[in-house]
């Protein structure tokens, strides 16, 4: 069981990482990455949406049927995005009026969906529960990379807190659209060039082809 | 959001807030279907009928359903569902009478349920507190501004096909610095008209 878990860890986070593996839910990852601090809040949520679904899925899976199931799917995410929503608007009115209209926009998140179609609707409740964390948190973690240079080289700080002083030229592209883009396409190059360069590795010690998926599309 | 002219709208959701460029809106597609400007024409235009379509319904269903009845917390669930509803709608009437542009379109029809850029609009048409006219205006352009970039991104990515691109980057990498270039070059395009 532990290793079970340990092992659905890895895949979230490292190996099928939902963003720089299977470039989903990039949106919301390019659109709220210009300040940690809304990184940080989005992928809450995300983890929050992504593993109670996981679970909600996991326990009707046996009673959904097969047609409808992504209906039924989509009402469920859309339940605990209102939740968040509802939350966020209560508790942290200046975050949510920040992040906008990509609250809302977890829904149409493909992450979240394509957790509940691939492992929540084969998997027992609690292991689907683990699985939408770990991939969550793989999803915050990508975020919190990204937005921590662009916040760095853009505003010259970290979660709000100034560390360059004033002698840093502020790049303000970085805030802007085309920083997300930059930011996340030398991210996935990054990411690419190691874990193909970790596979080459691996496929010379066993001496047998592991299919490689570089780049996704 | 009283004043602004619909003109001004439409304008400014294909150029300056842009729906991919600027508002990071509707990329999973975006990335996976722009390999042929034909299909991403294709794509493009199915993608601004729903838009326009679904920006109308759920903009009545906002104001005359939700409103008076004080349930504005449900928009998310109903916004999807009327999506969804109108996306098969759609796909039912095609299939039966333009049997050509249903095979043609086949596999992307389904697909624009869960293009963000739809829910987006309906969001960002609550939030900004557009009229009916700005709502059709808004709807309207963001999907010619969408249909836009995603066929320029066809024809780039068309013409990089032979480039000799690090291993890593190719695919989504190298799409994605072609879009920041693109962003780039649309930011050019903010003097003229602004809406935020």
């Amino acid at each position: 069981m532990f290793k079970q878990i340990k092992k659905i860890f890895a895949a979230g986070i490292v190996h099928d990482n939902p963003i720089f593996r299977q470039i989903l839910g990039i949106c919301s990852a390019l659109a709220v990455t210009n300040l940690m601090m809304n990184s940080l809040v989005m992928g809450l949520g995300v983890i929050f949406v992504t593993s109670f679904s996981s679970l909600t899925v996991s326990f009707l899976r046996k009673s959904t049927p097969k047609h409808i199931r992504m209906m039924v799917q989509t009402l469920i995410i859309s339940a605990y995005v209102i939740i968040v929503d509802i939350v966020l608007k209560a508790y942290f009115p200046s975050m949510s009026e920040a992040l906008g209209p990509y609250v809302g926009l977890i829904i149409t998140n493909c992450i979240i969906m394509g957790r509940c179609e691939s492992f929540a609707q084969n998997n027992t409740p609690f292991l689907s529960f683990i699985d939408g964390i770990a991939s969550g948190m793989g999803y915050t973690l990508v975020l919190l990379i990204i937005a921590f240079f662009r916040e760095i080289l853009g505003f010259g700080s970290v979660f709000g807190i100034t560390i360059m002083g004033n002698w840093w030229p502020k790049w303000i592209s970085m805030i802007m659209p085309p920083g997300g883009f930059f930011m996340l396409a030398l991210l996935i190059w990054a990411a690419n060039t190691y874990l193909v360069s970790q596979q080459d590795k691996q496929v010379s010690k066993q001496d047998k082809p592991v299919s490689l998926a570089g780049g996704g599309n | 959001m009283e004043g602004i002219n619909p003109l001004v709208i439409f304008f400014a959701s294909i150029f300056t807030s842009n729906m991919i460029l600027a508002n990071f809106l509707g990329m999973c597609s975006f990335i996976a279907v722009s390999k042929e400007t034909k299909t991403s024409l294709g794509l493009g235009q199915a993608v601004t009928f729903v838009l326009t379509g679904t920006t109308i319904l759920n903009y009545f269903i906002y104001h005359y359903l939700l409103v008076p009845f004080g349930l504005e917390y449900l928009r998310f669930i109903v916004f999807i569902i009327t999506i969804a509803a109108f996306v098969q709608l759609v796909e039912m009437i095609v299939e039966r009478y333009l049997p050509t542009l249903y095979y043609s379109l086949g596999i992307f029809l389904p697909l624009i349920t869960v293009n963000c850029a739809i829910l987006g609009v309906a969001i960002f048409m609550v939030i900004r507190d557009y009229n009916l006219l700005q709502s059709i205006a808004f709807g309207i352009g963001s999907g010619i501004g969408w249909m836009l970039a995603i066929v320029a991104m066809a024809g780039i990515r068309q013409k990089i096909k032979r480039a000799p691109i690090p291993k890593g980057l190719e695919g989504a990498g190298i799409t994605l610095i072609i879009t920041g270039m693109m962003a780039l070059a649309f930011i050019g395009f903010s003097g003229i008209v602004n809406i935020q």
